[in-house]
């Protein structure tokens, strides 16, 4: 037999493996229901503004969480990273009113430190990464509560951006479309990039298939970890400072939302919960599907707990069919003779 | 005229106070199969753990083409063409072939900072890699690796050793987890990275696979050295007896026949 590698037909069978499939299948079903439900106005520029601001929101995050999920690893300091990192850019920037670059500077810097502490807690010590970011999550979110008290006085810091960075990071475009969602759109296409072509991201799969064979390949896991979780350190603050922009203050509290949002985003998006398997335009799709249940509920005029009954759903709905996606894709190569 | 590739001598190695290999002195030629035989806890991991750099020798020597070498990591002594393969093959179930073949030494295209994952030429390599092996069924290197039988993991994972330029080839109980047929099917590939003139170092506990393809017997006992023997010089009871620590099976054997219905039982679990 003739190794047949080169050859790439598109036919429904390969589409079937791809991993990918599941959360595209689900995006066009949620769609259509909304659309359905909520009418012309969903379809229309803010039925969509309303659900890609949503989007960007938690796609710019749930991109690094998944490719920390891809590796093996979870990351729930993502929570409260993004109120630490606006509370820095608003109290460098706000309260000492210095230029919004240091703010901006400020907050990022929270988000990649607290990535690099993840990291090399989890790769120092046998403690599950889940532990360990539950851990940091409420240490950052205490130091964020009492810096903010002890500064400031109060739970929230109002800062107004200069024009510049109010377009750059938080200015609504027709009135409706959040700069962030061209944000999102750049973050996917780095990501894209990282995980899909550059051959790091092959590294990634490795890891998160096994670690001990991914190390003994030569692969530099600790600090490749390290790495991820400055990623996902990195856009959490990103959010957070885009948040300071577009409402023009800071909140210590808040941001816990993200936690589960941006986990089920890359899961609906067919992410492998234990690691090894996922893809970039997975997690853009399960992004969208969330999206798209939790702005339709309200054009659809339904019950917003309904919206969480549907989230739900779609989770396990997700990770069966994800399951299924996944055993033909390795049965395939099984039958074939 | 055939120097040893890879040589041992004296080599303790303890665990604070834990004594875990006695005195080891071992030597592996090229296109030779060495087999190294124990029970379970007989200290065969941490010995080919300590050949592929895991662990370093607590003293002692290791050569390599008669020259001392010291490995701080295992990338050290993969560098140096040492490869270990793992019982299941130390690869990953959910990536494709042409991936997991390349993992972290990945053929790129492009330059500069834009370096892209070439799958294609990972692909091609991988397939035909593994096809010299005479492992024809796999023609596909987008098929994912967990879609493979466990004698097809580690024919790939053998194939992917030696295309990377190995020299020293450590077997980690390469058919302990196969079928009879799957299990022939490794066989045959070791006799071909033998046949290439790799120094071949086979673990196991299933003495039938030992023999079948090994030039030179090592059994460890308790992380010494029990007996280091050339192939014929004895007989497969023997050698069996020497692995259970000396104390002849026949007594067991006698006492399974016994109770036949419990022999039965008790000879599948082992």
């Amino acid at each position: 037999m003739e190794p047949k590698t080169g050859a790439k037909g598109i036919s429904l069978g390969s589409l079937a493996r791809r991993p990918e499939t599941g959360s595209l299948i689900g995006f066009v079903v949620v769609y259509i229901f909304f659309a359905a439900l909520g009418g012309k106005v969903f379809m229309s520029a803010p039925g969509w503004s309303s659900w890609l601001n949503i989007a960007a929101e938690v796609g710019i995050i749930a991109l690094p969480v998944g490719l920390l999920m891809i590796s093996g690893e979870f990351d729930m300091s993502v929570g409260s990273v993004i109120p630490a990192s606006s509370m820095m850019a608003a109290i460098l920037s706000g309260h000492y009113e210095l230029p919004a670059l240091v703010g901006i500077l400020g907050g990022l810097g929270v988000g990649l430190f607290v990535g690099f502490v993840n990291g090399v807690i989890v790769t120092r010590t046998t403690i599950p990464s889940l532990i360990v970011t539950i851990g940091v999550m409420f240490a950052v979110m205490g130091m964020t509560l009492g810096l903010a008290v002890m500064i400031k006085g109060s739970t929230s810091v109002s800062y107004v951006p200069d024009p510049l960075t109010k377009s750059i990071l938080g200015q609504f475009i027709n009135g409706m479309f959040n700069v962030s969602i061209f944000w999102w759109l750049g973050f996917v296409a780095v990501f894209f990039y990282f995980l899909h072509i550059s051959p790091i991201g092959n590294w990634v799969f490795a890891l998160g298939g096994d670690r001990e064979s991914a190390r003994n390949a030569g692969i530099p896991t600790d600090k490749l970890t390290i790495g991820l979780f400055m990623m996902s350190g990195f856009n959490a603050a990103f959010v957070g400072i885009a948040q300071v922009m577009t409402y023009q203050s800071a909140q210590v509290a808040g941001g816990q939302s993200f936690i589960f949002n941006s986990i089920m985003c890359v899961v609906i998006g067919g992410v492998l919960l234990t690691g090894g398997a996922g893809s970039v335009v997975g997690v853009v799709l399960g992004t969208m599907t969330f999206a798209v249940v939790n702005q339709g509920i309200y054009f659809a005029a339904l019950d917003p707990n309904i919206g969480s009954i549907i989230i739900g759903a779609l989770l396990l709905a997700a990770v069966l069919s994800n399951d299924s996606f996944r055993a033909l894709a390795m049965n395939y190569a099984t039958k074939k003779k | 005229m055939n120097k040893p590739v890879l040589e041992l001598k004296n080599v303790n190695k303890s665990f604070g106070p834990i004594d875990v290999l006695h005195d080891i002195t071992l030597q592996v030629k090229a296109g030779e199969v060495l087999c190294l035989l124990g029970d379970n806890g007989a200290g065969k991991s941490t010995l080919i753990k300590t050949l592929a750099g895991v662990h370093k020798p607590t003293s002692g020597e290791m050569l390599m083409d008669g020259e001392p070498v010291s490995f701080a990591r295992p990338k050290d002594a993969a560098d140096r063409g040492i490869a270990t393969v793992h019982q299941f093959g130390g690869t990953f179930p959910l990536m494709s072939i042409g991936r997991s073949f390349f993992v972290g030494v990945e053929p790129t295209k492009g330059f500069g900072p834009f370096k892209v994952f070439d799958k294609k030429t990972a692909n091609e390599v991988a397939v035909k890699a593994v096809q010299e092996f005479g492992i024809t069924r796999i023609t596909d290197g987008d098929r994912l690796i967990g879609g493979l039988s466990g004698g097809e993991r580690q024919s790939l994972a053998i194939a992917r050793a030696l295309h990377f330029g190995a020299r020293v080839l450590i077997l980690d109980e390469p058919t302990a987890a196969l079928g009879v047929k799957q299990a022939s099917h490794v066989l045959r590939v070791v006799m071909e990275a033998k046949k290439r003139g790799v120094a071949v170092i086979f673990i196991t506990h299933q003495v039938t696979h030992a023999m079948a393809v090994g030039d030179h017997f090592a059994v460890l006992i308790r992380g010494a050295l029990a007996a280091n023997f050339m192939k014929g010089e004895k007989s497969r009871e023997e050698i069996t007896d020497l692995m259970a620590g000396g104390e002849a099976l026949a007594d067991l054997d006698a006492h399974l026949e016994d109770n036949t219905g419990q022999g039965a039982a008790a000879a599948t679990v082992s």
